[in-house]
């Protein structure tokens, strides 16, 4: 059932042209991002040569062009997720899933998961581009697939927050608005909240600032570090706001 | 077969709910047996929708119990959704599919089993005449057969109890025509309850009424016992040579005297009293001419603006 709702909310996203401007975007971002250091990376090699040790071109060129997507994902998400309990609203169609004899639970997973399908979709696209080296050369498969997981784990924190905000009103753009609100920040407070309080001495605090922070947990990822704490504060986050989305819902067929 | 003409598909007792502090609906009884067809009338306001609403597990009530086919609503709302179809005021179309990929969305989130659905689309898809539009994305259709698509989303599952919000509302005389008999085939097979502000679409569908006002039920009978609402109360009086109405007024027993166009005067009683009698006697000593005197039949308009009007005046 669940797979019932995020296959329509994957066809809704490809039947607007939002789903394609964005891809569209993405791609040219990226791809500009990662040719660039490519060539980059051609002109310093005889010098890495001469290094003991030398880092490698994963490290180099495809580190960083998961790093970028984790930028774009950042200002995406809010525009793929606004429209998928917004917009519902404001159709009036959400009463079509709330009769059927479904859960709230069902509900806002399906659509969850719908979602993310679609963001998978754009990390798998986006590793194209690494695995092309391969036809030049070798790549650290550990740290191919740390940087892999570990995208898509805050694609999923952004997509649980952005569905969250997306219960919050029912104008698309407004939830698009407050979606990007939170994320940002998340990404401003997480940067220095987790070290600061952890450095005074209060570890509880600095574990919820740390929940909070989804970009901070990807760092390890980006280092080809499986940090399970990392990916423990991922999945807290995104089951936290979902759990907040199934009880916002619930709330608004209480009260009306 | 036999027991199912008298199974209860629909129960609601005492069903209440407040927005904040101004109450919607207070305290509406419901009952519904297989194969019957309510008609749920109300001024703007009065609550239908909101009793709908609650009926289909969309809006929570303050107070009250529902149960559908004997399933709880509240404590089992997945089994009891699943017994229901509902067509909201507002159809919840997705606009960029095709009906036959609506439908069949519908019938998935009903949990139609796969070796059924195809089938189950098809005789939903044919039964609201949208076999042709199949097709077509919902976005171009017209507004009745988006009607229609909508309808054919409520019956998809084969629901035992199909709850439609004004379905008519916003189709061209042919198309109510079209749903009108629609609707009457889904009675044969479902329970239907039907909110309509159009009286005669009552009269010709269905087979009980309950008019709802100010969020409490002022009037639930059948549409027989409709006509007898003032049948014991009032008789229509045709004289050849009328006099005054306040000369019949002067008859004991005689509350009210109206003209009803022509020479005809509808003459309504005080309680418990039966003057008929009296007024053909009457008539005959002043030679008025009586050619016609027949109980009142009501009709549904009578008594909506009846109940309706009075309790406005009323505090």
């Amino acid at each position: 059932m669940i797979f019932t709702i995020a296959g329509k909310e994957l066809k809704a996203l490809f039947a607007s042209p939002l789903a394609w401007v964005v891809l569209t975007f993405m791609q040219i971002i990226l791809a500009f991002g990662f040719l660039k250091r490519l060539d980059d990376f051609m002109q310093i090699q005889p010098q890495l040569i001469q290094v003991p040790n030398p880092p490698g071109i994963t490290e180099l060129v495809v580190a960083p062009v998961y790093a970028t997507t984790a930028v774009v994902l950042l200002f995406a998400v809010p525009l793929l997720a606004m429209r998928l309990i917004a917009e519902e609203r404001r159709n009036q169609t959400m009463v079509l899933l709330i009769s059927a004899p479904l859960s709230m639970t069902e509900i806002v997973a399906g659509k969850f998961v719908g979602l993310l399908a679609f963001l998978l979709l754009v990390v798998g696209i986006t590793t194209l581009m690494p695995l092309s080296l391969l036809l030049g050369g070798r790549l650290d498969f550990g740290l191919l697939a740390s940087l892999i997981i570990g995208v898509a784990l805050l694609a999923a924190c952004f997509a649980a927050v952005a569905l969250y905000a997306s219960c919050l009103t029912a104008q698309p753009f407004v939830a698009a608005m407050i979606a990007f609100g939170l994320l940002l920040g998340m990404l401003l407070a997480g940067e220095t909240a987790a070290d600061g309080l952890r450095g005074r001495g209060w570890p509880v605090p600095a574990a919820l600032a740390q929940v909070l922070s989804p970009l901070k947990n990807f760092e390890p990822f980006a280092k080809g570090v499986l940090d399970s704490y990392s990916v423990a504060c991922m999945l807290l986050l995104i089951a936290t706001f979902l759990i907040l989305t199934i009880r916002r819902l619930d709330a608004v067929r209480l009260r009306g | 077969m036999t027991d199912q003409s008298t199974e209860i598909t629909v129960s609601a007792q005492g069903l209440s709910r407040k927005f904040g502090g101004h109450t919607a609906v207070s305290g509406v009884n419901l009952e519904l047996k297989r194969g019957e067809i309510l008609g749920f009338l109300g001024p703007n306001g009065a609550g239908k929708t909101t009793t709908m609403q609650m009926l289909t597990g969309n809006l929570a009530a303050s107070s009250g119990a529902i149960s559908i086919c004997g399933i709880d609503l509240f404590e089992r709302p997945t089994a009891a959704k699943a017994r229901i179809g509902y067509l909201p005021e507002h159809p919840p179309l997705y606009r960029e599919l095709t009906v036959r990929e609506y439908v069949d969305l519908a019938a998935r989130l009903h949990r139609v089993a796969k070796s059924a659905r195809s089938a189950a689309i098809n005789d939903a898809l044919a039964r609201c005449g949208l076999s042709d539009v199949a097709q077509k994305l919902i976005g171009t259709l017209s507004k009745g057969y988006q009607q229609r698509v909508g309808i054919a989303q409520a019956v998809v599952h084969q629901p035992d109890v199909v709850i439609l919000d004004e379905p008519t509302i916003g189709l061209d005389p042919n198309q109510i025509r079209e749903i009108r008999t629609l609707i009457s085939e889904l009675g044969a097979n479902y329970s239907v309850i039907l909110s309509t502000h159009i009286l005669p679409e009552v009269e010709s569908v269905c087979d009980r009424v309950q008019i709802l006002h100010h969020g409490s039920t002022v009037f639930s009978d059948t549409i027989a016992g409709l006509k007898q609402f003032h049948g014991g109360r009032m008789v229509l009086v045709g004289l050849k040579r009328p006099p005054a109405a306040s000369d019949i007024a002067t008859i004991s027993g005689v509350a009210r005297v109206e003209p009803a166009g022509g020479n005809l005067f509808r003459v309504s009683f005080t309680d418990n009293a039966d003057p008929t009698e009296n007024l053909v006697r009457r008539a005959v000593e002043k030679s008025w001419g009586l050619y016609q005197l027949s109980p009142a039949q009501s009709s549904l308009e009578d008594v909506f603006v009846q109940l309706t009007r009075k309790e406005e005046t009323s505090p």
